[in-house]
């Protein structure tokens, strides 16, 4: 049979329809299903390798970015889109009411490949929910409430009602997400998903070397030979081609001119018709490189020449924090301990590569781009592109993960720049390629340290160094290099103390914000010394970690006395699991010497927000005149969950069910600034802009309705019912005059935390609110090979208040599968591991039981005593690990990841030190 | 552009002998290593080729065609002698690689890390080569030339593989070691098959993947196994015997020497995996 024709198409059968898809019998089904409009279909890696993609190929799960459209000719394929239909079936129930999607962009993939699997066995084990669900990766949940959702369809009924708060307590309530329904149902839109009719594609040339000055040939000319609609350069950046998230440090052009400073280094853009672009051959593209010497790790770099004139020895900055006299405290030591330990790059790897389209409105560049940073990205694009800012709208898409790297700008000035020079939409979607090499990572950091101990345990002096390989340009790099030395000392009382951590330029892709921004990094160390001093006084390892714990009103290292502080209760919240698992290991160390268990712990603190500088959001309510409510929600969210937790704070302040609200936004013409989604900040921050603003809107409703503080309300169509004691009032809306947002009652708020600057040596009061939390891990390793598996995690986290606990066990099991994988398994190595089968993340049956323990030592400042979560379920994990190994074993990891070969060295060398 | 997916042998070949056309089957390779929306160039499909379907046992042994799909391998009730090499098809991969990967992509893509050949090499396996001049038997071992290089001609496809009934005998074992739990590349990787009489080793066949350019079988280690009792299997695999078969390097999985070090420890234990449990060993 010959499949040459492409029209009028291949005939298959697409959830249950008939259908005939028109595109080449070679293209992707993938492709070709997203064309035809069943957009569930995610494109994670165009490999294999995430299973984003997973479709039924006559009831078989497979990957449909790997089976071409003439090989499902005349088969059924079943996508997301086919399981509920309008409604939603068991399983889609089951994972919204486990919390099982938090992003979306893995759910359809997950779903399909859970519906094989319950098509054969209905109540499946957990270990046959791993073993089904191993080849679609996840990288926010951790996996446990997938396969808790998976193993408990079989309980749902499809379509039942969701969980709702409890009357008049929204805040504390296991409710489900309120934007979840479309995650479960494919219909979310991700960067990829927002398709303007007509768009134009996007092509980005990129430099294929580290370090290279760059000659374009007679690039109209090839444009007007392939028939391109432009090719754009440096030379077409009509506004200030450097932009950066730290204004004094803005240094990255949207496109380089020469030299490039890293590999995958956006040069160019090639902006076609669809159908043009997939067919040029880009190897033709004018350009001529010509390869220069890098420097790619800072040891390099510090006698390289400078990528930036203006830093000389590729010093970017340094963060720097003292108090007391450390070297005197280590003198005063009973017993001290050093190490040095070296990290890799890590990757985020979210599900979503960046994606995004824009096109005119009017005179107005509107960006629709998955994002963590709304305000952010229409400031920095507008200043790329020459733009007033109000010419520039940001509607985000749903982000389908981000974790920090998609705080940067990433297509969107490339789009705009695409559509200034057109005037036409235009869509650019990244390749899982393209994402790996051209944006930021975690990272790699170089550290030493030494800390010391009295003879009664308590820590007199600790002095750390480290440089942190920053990349090409300056991202978030300023803010690692500041908050490292900030919070190096751990949650411990460090009454002398000298830290300073620095940020070195490399020709490598730029390091940024990455979940904890350096501060997992610098955990690694404190907690291994913690570990060996601990073992030299002979006190249990927990213990010493209690006796030091910092407490209510004691100095930080940089001096602030906090109130709230819950590290003490974390590590003791531990002590139970800490004895059960010390008694299970040591038995079944005597009867498994080859596969010895080991257990480690690790404290965790980490500053909510901004550094030292203002960080405030706004929110705003309203009440329409026929009597909708509207919460304009500013505050992006990447599946961590703010559309749910800042609606529960808001209805708690106003006195109404989290579900009253219609959810306005994010779009930066439609929702007040809620700042950028990083640094465990929205719930703090913009949670107390929503309970602000509640508490405002209710006051109004009060006193329009003359009733006291225990009235309630409700909404009606057209009024507000307020009722106390028997008394009833309904304010009649459309009597209200309306104001300029439509609203005929509206409160708006901003929260701004307190802080105070540093001084030089880095004293003052950094962050209002703290997150605390310790986390113990138990593992296995396999001496023989140098494995090590992770069986069983304890988590203890401090919230303040938990606003919903379902929401926060979810952040609490995907920090520790981040940890896991930073600690086991991910190095980024640029041209290297452009792809997510050596770029390797956690999979189902890597991951651990997790038992999550959430404590409430409020905060004073927090909203309903609220502190952050976000970045403070990471850092412990990969300590927790690398202790529980050296437990295990006595092996001293120095270089992350500890893989096999690395640990079995690691074992053998402890040996020989033994003997 | 042209895209052929023939339903029978004859058309197959037709279209090989034409040149000049990419041979897919599975697509877990190719379409992985194209950053395009699809195949570009002439194809030819083998997937939908009669000749080429199903896992059969036979009096002359086992025959896997060449675009059956590893889960195909893996549900097929075979013999214990073919325990190794279908837990090699369960870890292919991930369950969606597996539903669409087949046994002659995997080979024909000569990976030294594809995780099907050292359980094929312990089963003396044979690759059927066909093409209009006729059909010619290969050695698997014979046919795997180097990284990416096999001895199919031009004008061949690779039909089926066959398992002699000889090679059928024993039980079959398989050790893979990665970095993750699944969907992962084998750091390295070890198959056995052991036939025991009398409480003796009568024959063992032994191969080691991804620590050296093409798995490799054991023979001087299998020789030395010979005659030995059950009791001693573990400690009659000598291991710097094993390690000096291999040629291993460094790459971001692992360094050499590391590979080096744990290939005879991974071939010891698929090889106690394949004994008999102590009881039945008497």
């Amino acid at each position: 049979m010959s499949l040459d024709a492409a029209a009028p198409g291949l005939a298959l059968t697409l959830n249950g329809e008939s259908v005939s898809l028109s595109a080449p019998p070679g293209r992707r089904l993938s492709e070709a299903l997203r064309a035809a409009g069943a957009l569930g279909v995610k494109s994670g890696c165009d490999a294999g390798d995430c299973g984003a993609c997973t479709v039924l190929l006559d009831g078989a799960p497979v990957c449909a970015c790997l089976t071409t459209v003439a090989q499902a000719e005349g088969r059924a394929v079943r996508t997301v889109e086919g399981l509920g239909g309008a409604s939603v079936d068991a399983l889609q129930r089951s994972f919204l009411r486990h919390g099982a999607a938090q992003c979306g962009i893995c759910t359809p993939g997950m779903l399909m490949t859970a519906t094989a699997l319950l098509a054969e066995t209905p109540r499946p084990t957990r270990a046959q929910a791993e073993q089904a669900l191993g080849g679609v990766l996840c990288r926010c949940t951790g996996y446990a409430k997938i396969i808790d959702a998976v193993c408990e369809a079989w309980r749902e009924t499809p379509g039942a009602a969701p969980v709702r708060a409890p009357e008049g307590a929204p805040v504390g309530a296991r409710i489900e997400r309120l934007d979840g329904l479309a995650k479960v149902t494919g219909a979310e839109v991700f960067g990829a998903d927002a398709i303007p009719a007509g768009a134009l594609a996007i092509h980005v040339i990129r430099s294929p070397h580290h370090h290279a000055a760059f000659a374009f040939g007679d690039l109209k000319a090839w444009a007007a030979e392939q028939g391109v609609e432009a090719v754009l350069t440096a030379a077409e950046v009509k506004g200030t081609n450097r932009f950066g998230v730290i204004p004094p440090f803005a240094d990255q052009p949207a496109l380089a001119p020469s030299p490039a400073r890293f590999r995958g280094e956006a040069v160019a853009l090639v902006v076609a018709e669809p159908e043009t672009l997939a067919a040029l051959d880009l190897s033709t593209f004018p350009v001529e490189w010509t390869e220069r010497p890098a420097a790619l790790d800072p040891e390099t770099a510090k006698t390289a020449p400078p990528l930036h004139p203006d830093r000389p020895g590729n010093l970017m900055t340094a963060g720097f924090v003292a108090q007391g006299d450390a070297q005197a405290g280590l003198a005063a030591a009973a017993v001290t301990a050093t190490t040095a330990l070296e990290t890799a790059h890590v990757e985020h790897a979210y599900i979503e590569p960046e994606a995004g389209c824009a096109w005119l409105d009017g005179e107005t560049l509107v960006i629709q781009a998955c994002t963590q940073a709304p305000v952010m990205d229409r400031d920095d694009t507008a200043q790329t592109l020459g733009l007033d800012p109000a010419k520039v709208r940001i509607v985000p898409t749903a982000a389908g993960g981000g974790f920090g790297s998609k705080l940067d700008l990433s297509v969107q000035p490339l789009l705009g720049l695409a559509v200034l020079a057109t005037g036409r939409p235009c869509r650019l979607v990244y390749s899982r390629a393209e994402s790996l090499a051209s944006t930021t990572k975690r990272h790699p950091a170089r550290m030493t340290a030494t800390i010391g101990a009295d003879a009664d345990g308590r820590i007199c002096g600790m002095v750390f160094d480290g440089d942190f390989n920053t990349g090409a340009y300056a991202s978030w790099g300023p803010t690692v290099a500041n908050r490292v030395p900030v919070h190096a000392s751990g949650p411990y009382r460090t009454p002398n103390y000298r830290a300073e951590a620095r940020a070195i330029h490399t020709h490598v892709v730029p390091s940024g914000a990455f979940r904890g921004f350096g501060v997992p990094q610098a955990a690694l160390v404190q907690e291994a010394l913690y570990d060996e001093l601990a073992e030299q006084l002979g006190l249990d390892r927990l213990e010493f970690r209690i006796r030091n714990a910092l407490r209510d009103d004691e100095p930080t290292v940089c001096g602030q006395r906090l109130k709230g502080v819950g590290i003490g209760p974390c590590l003791e919240a531990l002590r139970e699991d800490w004895a059960a698992a010390l008694a299970r290991v040591a038995a079944h160390n005597a009867a498994h010497p080859e596969r010895p268990r080991g257990v480690g712990v690790a404290g965790c603190w980490y500053g909510c927000g901004n550094t030292s500088l203002p960080n405030p959001s706004t929110m705003r309510v309203g009440v329409t005149p026929d009597g909708r409510l509207r919460l304009h929600q500013g505050a992006t969210d990447i599946g961590q969950g703010s559309n749910t937790v800042i609606a529960q704070i808001c209805a708690q302040a106003l006195g109404v069910a989290p579900e009253a609200f219609e959810l306005v936004g994010p779009d930066t013409a439609l929702t007040p600034d809620c700042g950028k989604t990083s640094a465990s900040r929205q719930t703090f921050v913009s949670g107390n802009a929503a309970r602000l603003a509640g508490e405002a809107l209710r006051g109004a409703v009060l006193r329009l309705a003359n009733m006291g503080e225990g009235a309630s309300i409700r909404l009606a169509p057209g009024g507000i019912l307020v009722e106390e004691g028997g008394q009833a009032h309904r304010i009649d809306l459309s009597r209200l005059p309306v104001d300029a947002n439509g609203y005929a009652l509206a409160a708006e708020e901003t929260y701004d935390p307190p802080t105070l600057p540093l001084d030089e040596n880095g004293q003052g009061s950094p962050y209002a609110v703290y997150g605390w939390g310790a986390q113990m891990a138990e593992v296995e390793v396999d001496r023989a090979l140098g494995t090590v598996k992770v069986v069983a995690m304890t988590a203890a986290h401090d919230l303040g208040r938990v606003i919903n606990p379902m929401l926060a066990e979810g952040q609490v099991e995907g920090g520790i599968a981040q940890g896991l994988g930073m600690a086991l398994m991910e190095a980024f190595v640029p041209g290297r591991t452009e792809n997510l089968h050596d770029y390797l993340i956690p999979t189902t049956s890597d991951m651990p039981a997790i038992r999550t323990i959430l404590l409430e030592v409020p905060d004073p400042e927090g909203p309903y005593g609220a502190k952050g979560l976000g970045e403070h379920a990471l850092i412990p994990t990969a300590p927790a690990i690398l202790n529980a190994v050296r437990h295990a074993t006595g092996a001293r990891i120095d270089r992350l990841p500890a893989l096999p070969h690395r640990v079995k060295a690691a074992i053998d060398a402890a040996q020989e030190a033994r003997s | 552009m042209s895209y052929e997916r023939p339903a029978d042998l004859a058309r197959a070949l037709a279209l090989r002998a034409e040149g000049g056309r990419v041979v897919l089957a599975g697509g877990t390779d190719l379409l992985a290593a194209t950053r395009a929306r699809e195949l570009r160039g002439p194809v030819l499909d083998v997937t939908g080729v009669a000749e080429m379907q199903g896992v059969t046992l036979s009096a002359e042994g086992l025959r896997l065609g060449g675009a059956a799909s590893w889960t195909a391998v893996a549900r097929a009730p075979l013999p214990p002698a073919c325990a190794g090499l279908q837990a090699a098809a369960r870890v292919v991969g991930s369950t969606q690689i597996q539903n669409r990967g087949t046994v002659a992509g995997n080979l024909v893509n000569a990976s030294p890390a594809a995780d099907s050949v050292p359980p094929l090499l312990t089963l003396d396996a044979e690759v059927e080569l066909v093409s209009l001049r006729g059909t010619r038997r290969l050695a698997l071992g014979a046919f795997l030339l180097g990284p990416r290089r096999t001895a199919l001609a031009a004008d061949e496809l690779l039909v089926a593989v066959h398992v002699p009934a000889a090679a059928l005998a024993g039980q079959g074992a398989f050790e893979k070691l990665g970095a993750r739990a699944h969907l992962v590349i084998s750091i390295g990787m070890a198959a056995a098959r052991l036939v025991v009489a009398g409480g003796r080793v009568v024959s063992a066949a032994l191969a080691v993947g991804a620590c050296s350019p093409v798995a490799q079988r054991l023979g001087a280690v299998e020789a030395a196994l010979v005659g030995r009792p059950l009791a001693e299997l573990g400690e009659a695999l000598d291991p710097a015997a094993a390690a000096a078969a291999l040629s291993p390097i460094d790459d971001v999985r692992a360094d050499a020497g590391y590979r080096r070090a744990v290939a005879p420890e991974l071939l010891r234990r698929a090889l106690l995996a394949c004994a008999p449990a102590p009881e039945t060993a008497l």
